[in-house]
């Protein structure tokens, strides 16, 4: 009769098991990384001259955070030094939708245009072609400032804001064109849309002023 | 005839456990994949201090991501290091000086492992830094950071934050 390989005994396999669980449980944390995602400008050269760069008045929109964490903002129909106060985020909400589209074409927010969208790169050329001609306005920026006391909270609601109009514009702007959500366009119809729309947040020099 | 037996002493049958390491073992395996090691331990209080916003955007690959944390020293950092806010780099309190040489030290870093693995190749390039901050912060250390960063070209950034319930403000 073959002898018998005599059986390991496994049941502490279980408690092993169980110590690895847990000791990977106590030294990994199951947070994802998230953020409101920023493109800085790059550095300015030291010695060039400062130029100031020509934005049409029209185009731009100043948004400025004091140090007791009010909102402020100045367009096209202001003077330079003047800020007009917004009261809630919604307000500003609405005032940078309303600056992005300029659905009544209005003088001092940015010009709207019907024209063809092109691109560098030639495959996007084509398709951006057959997408058509799209009624929409060009060259916008929007220029965040803030004080040295400004609370980081209340910067990033309005950047947060800010990033939520961009999102309502394009899906807005997809549902009108292709009739469908932005995140449920191709790939393609999606770049169109941010080239229509291009999320153009200046990180701006910091400022002191009082 | 029925019997009814009454005392009578019966043992209850033994589990049969033999398939339990393999479910702890899946646990074990299903933790290790939603998981990822701990950067770092933090030596300022920012676990649940960070800003709160709605529109978010997952990061890129973790392996590209730097973080630099802003916030006032933990208890017990306090004697030491006092109750202002402070910058901490990998494992270190540091200033903001110190950013742009931690960004190109990371960058050379990055650089070296390329050359081992040519699938690595130009990844310091995709460098990116997450500033992960105290919502309470100033923004003028946050301003002085990202001055910094625009120094050293590490343009690609972003502001740490949780999600925030929609309709509450």
């Amino acid at each position: 009769m073959a002898k018998k390989i005599p059986q390991i005994n496994a049941s502490s396999m279980a408690d092993i098991s169980f110590l690895l669980l847990i000791f990977f449980l106590v030294t990994t944390s199951m947070d994802v990384n998230k953020g409101l995602v920023r493109r800085l400008p790059p550095p300015a050269p030291e010695k060039q001259e400062k130029t100031n760069v020509d934005i049409n008045k029209r185009n731009l929109l100043v948004v400025r955070i004091n140090s007791k964490n009010d909102v402020y903002y100045r367009d096209g129909s202001m003077e330079m030094g003047d800020l007009e106060k917004i009261n809630s985020l919604d307000e500003l909400r609405a005032l940078v939708k309303e600056f992005i589209v300029n659905p009544k074409n209005k003088s001092h927010y940015p010009k709207l245009v019907t024209e063809v969208i092109t691109s560098s790169n030639e495959k996007e050329n084509k398709a951006f072609e057959e997408f058509g001609e799209v009624e929409y306005t060009k060259d916008h920026i929007i220029s965040v400032q803030n004080d040295v006391d400004t609370q980081y909270q209340a910067y990033l609601d309005v950047q947060n804001e800010l990033v939520a109009a961009y999102n309502q514009v394009r899906e807005e702007f997809s549902l009108s064109k292709f009739g469908r959500h932005f995140k449920d366009l191709t790939d393609m119809e999606q770049k169109f849309v941010q080239k229509v729309y291009p999320q153009k947040i200046s990180e701006a020099e910091p400022k002191n002023y009082n | 005839m029925a019997k009814i037996r009454k005392n009578d002493k019966r043992e209850m049958p033994a589990l049969n456990t033999s398939s339990l390491p393999d479910i702890i073992f899946m646990l074990l395996f299903f933790f290790m994949s939603v998981t990822s090691l701990k950067e770092v331990s933090y030596r300022v209080d920012i676990a649940d201090k960070m800003p709160k916003v709605t529109e978010l955007t997952k990061l890129e690959k973790k392996s590209l991501v730097r973080h630099i944390y802003v916030g006032k020293p933990i208890q017990q950092y306090v004697k030491q290091w006092g109750t202002d806010t402070r910058i901490q780099l990998d494992d270190q309190f540091a200033e903001v000086k110190d950013i742009g040489e931690y960004i190109i030290n990371e960058r050379a870093a990055m650089d070296a492992a390329a050359e081992k693995n040519p699938a690595l190749a130009g990844q310091s390039a995709k460098l990116q830094v997450s500033i992960k901050a105290d919502k309470e912060t100033k923004m003028g250390i946050i301003t002085d950071i990202k001055q910094e960063l625009r120094r050293v070209y590490a343009l690609k950034i972003s502001y740490a934050a949780t999600q925030r319930p929609l309709g509450l403000d």
